[in-house]
């Protein structure tokens, strides 16, 4: 199993949504998952932390939602179908929040998707990375 | 006898549902996609089938985390459209089939595949979006449909191995309902994709390219391969692939190939698409 998580490990760019890492994020992705609800969207908008207040999560975790730091929040169990409805609830898109995550505006992230995405090449890992 | 006559493979990306709802499908962006599946819906409005066994997976609609089936077989009379955060989409509700799907459930389970049966479920676009691909806009979805909702959000998804296997253990059971039936299988999500992290935007036409290939030809070999060769090859959300492996284990060993289109990007996905006739 440590093997397992050392190998998703050395993938460049990337939380993989293990086991370990959704139990780290539970209450995170629940906060999350109260977002579908209009009247929840609408709570949140107006009073961030306080609402945040009402889930059992990490400071660190509350931090980075209102600072939508959308990389942290991967890393702390956040799983990005979950995050899309804070992209949501803000009134973005999800190529909005994909583009942050990649530290490009919305259009060099769409232009970059039209042109025929990402190329895997320097991407499949960290060592093959570090050696470009 | 009940028989599954052909699988279709497909992307299910929200953008493309979207975009039919949203009379889109004309832009240029949607154009060439969209044209690409005409042929499609013309085979599907020709062939038309009964019942449509449609392999998905939910993206934290139906369940939240309290409860993650790996495989979930929805056994309800009828499956709503879920408010996925921006409104349900303006399609008609599913109509289950459960007297089948409760069969299924037996054969299966008494196959040692332990399913969690679903009684009720709200759908979301996993299962929406390859519905309007195929049957277009319409008042009524022609066929009933049996959700079968697989976990691939939460790792590890079940292997390609496992999936192609309980896709041989679906042929049985659809086998052993007396009812003459047409039933086509979907397998969706895929093709290449990561929507997640730096790494967002990963496409990669070579492992898709094969993907499609190896159903025909070489599905013994598909899946054989590992889910981290899906991660780090094709995407973090490469790994919904392992469901077209249940598509084309219910199609018995010999195939035919009618169709298949492939395009990027919708959103941040590879789109592929492919259609198989079972052979057996």
């Amino acid at each position: 199993m440590k093997k397992e998580q050392e190998a998703y490990e050395d993938i460049p760019g990337t939380w993989v949504f293990d086991a370990q890492r959704a139990r780290i994020g539970y209450r995170l992705n629940e906060f999350l998952y109260s977002l579908m609800k209009a009247e929840n969207r609408k709570a949140f908008l107006a009073d961030e932390r306080g609402y945040l207040m009402t889930f059992a999560m990490s400071e660190e975790q509350r931090e980075a939602v209102m600072k939508r730091n959308w990389n942290k929040l991967l890393e702390l169990g956040g799983v990005s179908y979950a995050l899309a409805k804070l992209a949501f609830t803000d009134g973005k898109t999800y190529q909005f929040m994909a583009s942050q995550m990649t530290g490009m505006t919305e259009k060099e992230y769409i232009d970059m998707m039209v042109g025929g995405g990402r190329s895997p090449e320097g991407w499949r890992s960290k060592s093959e990375r570090e050696g470009r | 006898m009940a028989k599954i006559i052909a699988g279709v493979g497909t992307s299910h990306t929200p953008a493309i549902g979207a975009a039919v709802d949203n009379g889109k499908t004309g832009e240029p962006y949607w154009a060439p996609l969209f044209k690409g599946y005409e042929p499609a819906r013309k085979w599907m409005a020709e062939t038309r089938p009964d019942v449509v066994i449609m392999v998905y997976n939910d993206h934290v609609n139906a369940f939240d985390f309290k409860i993650i089936p790996t495989f979930g077989l929805g056994c309800a009379e009828e499956f709503r459209i879920a408010d996925e955060g921006w409104g349900a989409r303006p399609v008609p509700d599913v109509k289950g089939y459960p007297e089948l799907a409760a069969h299924m459930v037996q054969s299966l389970v008494l196959d040692e595949f332990d399913m969690t049966i679903v009684n009720e479920m709200q759908v979301d676009h996993g299962l929406t979006t390859p519905m309007s691909l195929l049957f277009g806009q319409v008042q009524e979805w022609p066929c009933r449909v049996i959700p079968l909702a697989v976990n691939v959000i939460q790792y590890p998804a079940p292997t390609g191995h496992r999936c192609f296997m309980l896709g041989k253990a679906i042929r049985k059971a659809v086998e052993s309902w007396e009812e003459d039936l047409k039933v086509v299988i979907f397998g969706t999500g895929g093709m290449s994709h990561q929507i997640q992290g730096p790494r967002a935007g990963l496409v990669n036409k070579e492992f898709d390219k094969a993907f499609l290939d190896g159903l025909s030809s070489d599905p013994q070999r598909l899946a054989q391969i590992p889910p981290l060769e899906y991660l780090r090859d094709a995407g973090a959300e490469a790994i919904e692939l392992v469901m077209w492996l249940i598509m084309r284990g219910a199609l018995g060993d010999k195939v035919k190939e009618v169709y298949r289109f492939y395009h990027v990007p919708a959103s941040s996905t590879a789109v592929g698409h492919i259609i198989l006739e079972s052979m057996a």
